[in-house]
């Protein structure tokens, strides 16, 4: 089997952002970058097939500029094969305009499946993965929380509102990953060192013309402060009474 | 003129309350520039009672349409027939939900189209030819002002930031036929399982009783049972450290990974405060939280904190709530 993965290189949540100078972006001096959280999982999920088969290639594909390569080997320190870069200056935040160059590098490739992590937790648009596989003319399966494979046909699980979906779908197919479906591994040494030696290609991206752009950038209304207003059982009361009249949500 | 398409999502044969809230925000841009709002609603036979309704909250047409192959969501047809429609529409705008579904549907539909998409929209405007929304980025803790000119724009509105409002226009039925053969769709949805219909969506809930580490265990959820059922339209939620556990299901989770919401009121148990489960709650309108460590972050965004063993206290407000309900 042939595995393609599409990871993110995103900055580390936790932290107070700053807006850069420009206006539309955030200061990134500072941020630690990491793998997607949605794309480890995507990562994982194809391993485990590997781990099934060892005769499966996994493909790690990640737009953006040269940063992109320390989080290419990281996943294949965890054991993928080797490595795709399409080169950026900046990643754009149009989804359409990612997918297209996506879908150019991934065209003809011979992939049974292609997978994606649901969203991205700094654009947090939640659209390429399913772009993708409509570019392709491929079936598209999203936020997935459960995979089975049998022979040319997949089965899964989606979460939604109160409930749960079961969807059946042909190979080669296009899937995003939900939270749940698996956690991912931890590069163990031996597979860091043997990332160094895995092949990543880089090629300029071919972007999609964009028509999606951010002008400005801010930093939301903080909440005002936290007020504790008691402590035990007894404070239950003015809780009660705040919530009537000053909340009005009781 | 503005012409708008709204997207009214169905499910079980139900038109569920975003797709209200997706109408409501087409009526709103449309009446900015005298334009047009074209509901969409698409189902199984019978789906089409619901035009009424949509009518009701703006829609000058509903286009409908109903074909047994509809009946559960069916994405490739769906889609299929939406791009085709909205193809056809010289639309400024297409809104969907940013649901299960509308996260599934839009990007397809924007794929299909070549034209741009941003979803998780908490606020649209019209800024000459280009479309100007509101989109939370980098887990909430940054607002982005995205600028789409492609027509039209694709926008998936967040749940419950457009409160339906009545606003009644002809709703005149125009009747279609879906794009292609819905039965011969590659992506099958072959069963969906929903809990007790009773259960409020988290999405939807006005009230959301969540629960943290602090719960110690599965069998303590009771205790947020019995205080959801006192508020009486409240939705249990939980931190992942509570899902990843298996106390609760994945799809409780609220954060990061899991569910943004934001309601009237959310009331947080045991919860310290990662920034991760912040990310999903912190713009909910009234925030309690119930903690024995003083120090927890979920006190500095709290509007109101009670610091103390949760086992004591929850009991306590299960019965003030119970108390202050049946006076109300």
């Amino acid at each position: 089997m042939k595995i393609a993965v599409c990871i993110k290189r995103v900055p580390d949540m936790d932290v107070r952002f700053k807006i850069a100078p420009i206006g539309n972006a955030v200061d990134e001096a500072g941020l630690k970058f990491d793998i997607n959280d949605f794309d480890s999982w995507a990562v994982e999920a194809a391993l485990q097939i590997k781990d099934k088969d060892s005769a499966t290639e996994v493909v790690i594909v990640s737009l953006g500029s040269d940063s992109v390569q320390e989080t290419i080997r990281k996943a294949l320190a965890m054991g993928a094969d080797r490595g795709v870069e399409l080169k950026v200056a900046r990643i754009p935040f149009d989804g359409l305009a990612i997918a297209h160059a996506l879908a150019a590098e991934l065209k003809g490739g011979g992939f049974d499946l292609i997978l994606f992590g649901k969203q991205s937790a700094d654009s947090s648009n939640g659209a390429v993965g399913a772009m993708v596989g409509e570019l392709l003319g491929l079936p598209v399966v999203t936020a997935i929380s459960k995979l089975e494979l049998a022979g040319a046909t997949g089965s899964a699980k989606r979460e939604i509102e109160g409930g749960q979906e079961f969807v059946e779908f042909p190979l080669p197919a296009v899937l995003t990953i939900d939270q749940g479906l698996n956690t991912a591994r931890y590069p163990a040494l031996k597979g860091i060192m043997a990332a160094k030696k895995k092949p990543l290609d880089v090629r300029p991206a071919q972007l999609g013309e964009q028509s999606v752009s951010v002008t400005k950038m801010e930093l939301p209304p903080e909440r005002p402060a936290g007020r504790i207003i008691g402590e035990g059982a007894s404070a239950v009361p003015e809780l009660v009474g705040l919530l009537q009249t000053e909340a009005k949500v009781l | 003129m503005a012409n708008v398409f709204a997207f009214a999502e169905t499910r079980n044969g139900e038109l569920r309350k975003i797709g209200l809230e997706a109408v409501t925000a087409a009526r709103k841009i449309a009446d900015e520039t005298g334009g047009k709002v074209d509901a969409f609603i698409a189902g199984a036979p019978g789906v089409g009672a619901h035009a009424e309704q949509l009518a009701k909250y703006g829609a000058d047409t509903v286009i409908v349409v109903e074909h047994a192959g509809l009946e559960k969501y069916n994405p490739e047809a769906l889609a299929a027939t939406v791009a085709e429609r909205i193809r056809g529409g010289a639309y400024r705008i297409a809104i969907f939900p940013t649901s299960a579904l509308g996260s599934d549907l839009a990007p397809r539909v924007a794929a299909k189209l070549g034209v741009g998409l941003v979803t998780d929209v908490t606020a649209v405007n019209l800024d000459g030819d280009a479309v100007i929304v509101q989109h939370p980025v980098n887990i909430g803790k940054v607002m982005a002002t995205v600028k789409m000119t492609s027509q039209p724009a694709l926008i998936g509105i967040r749940p419950n930031m457009f409160t339906p409002v009545e606003n009644p226009r002809a709703g005149a039925v125009e009747r279609a036929e879906p794009v292609g053969d819905p039965s011969a769709s590659r992506v099958v949805v072959k069963e969906v399982k929903l809990g007790s219909s009773a259960k409020l969506d988290l999405g939807e809930a006005p009230v959301i009783v969540s629960g943290g580490r602090g719960l110690k265990g599965p069998e303590n959820f009771k205790l947020l049972e019995d205080l959801a059922a006192a508020f009486g339209n409240a939705a249990i939620g939980a931190t992942r450290v509570v899902t990843d556990e298996g106390w609760r299901p994945h799809s409780d989770q609220i954060g990061q990974t899991g569910r943004l919401v934001s309601p009237q009121l959310y009331v947080a148990v045991g919860i310290s405060g990662a920034i991760q489960h912040l990310a999903g709650m912190r713009t909910s309108r009234t925030i309690v939280a119930i903690n024995k460590d003083k120090e927890a972050p979920i006190f500095k965004i709290a509007d109101y904190g009670i610091v103390g063993d949760l086992f004591e206290i929850v009991p306590v407000l299960t019965a003030a709530v119970k108390e202050a309900k049946s006076h109300g």
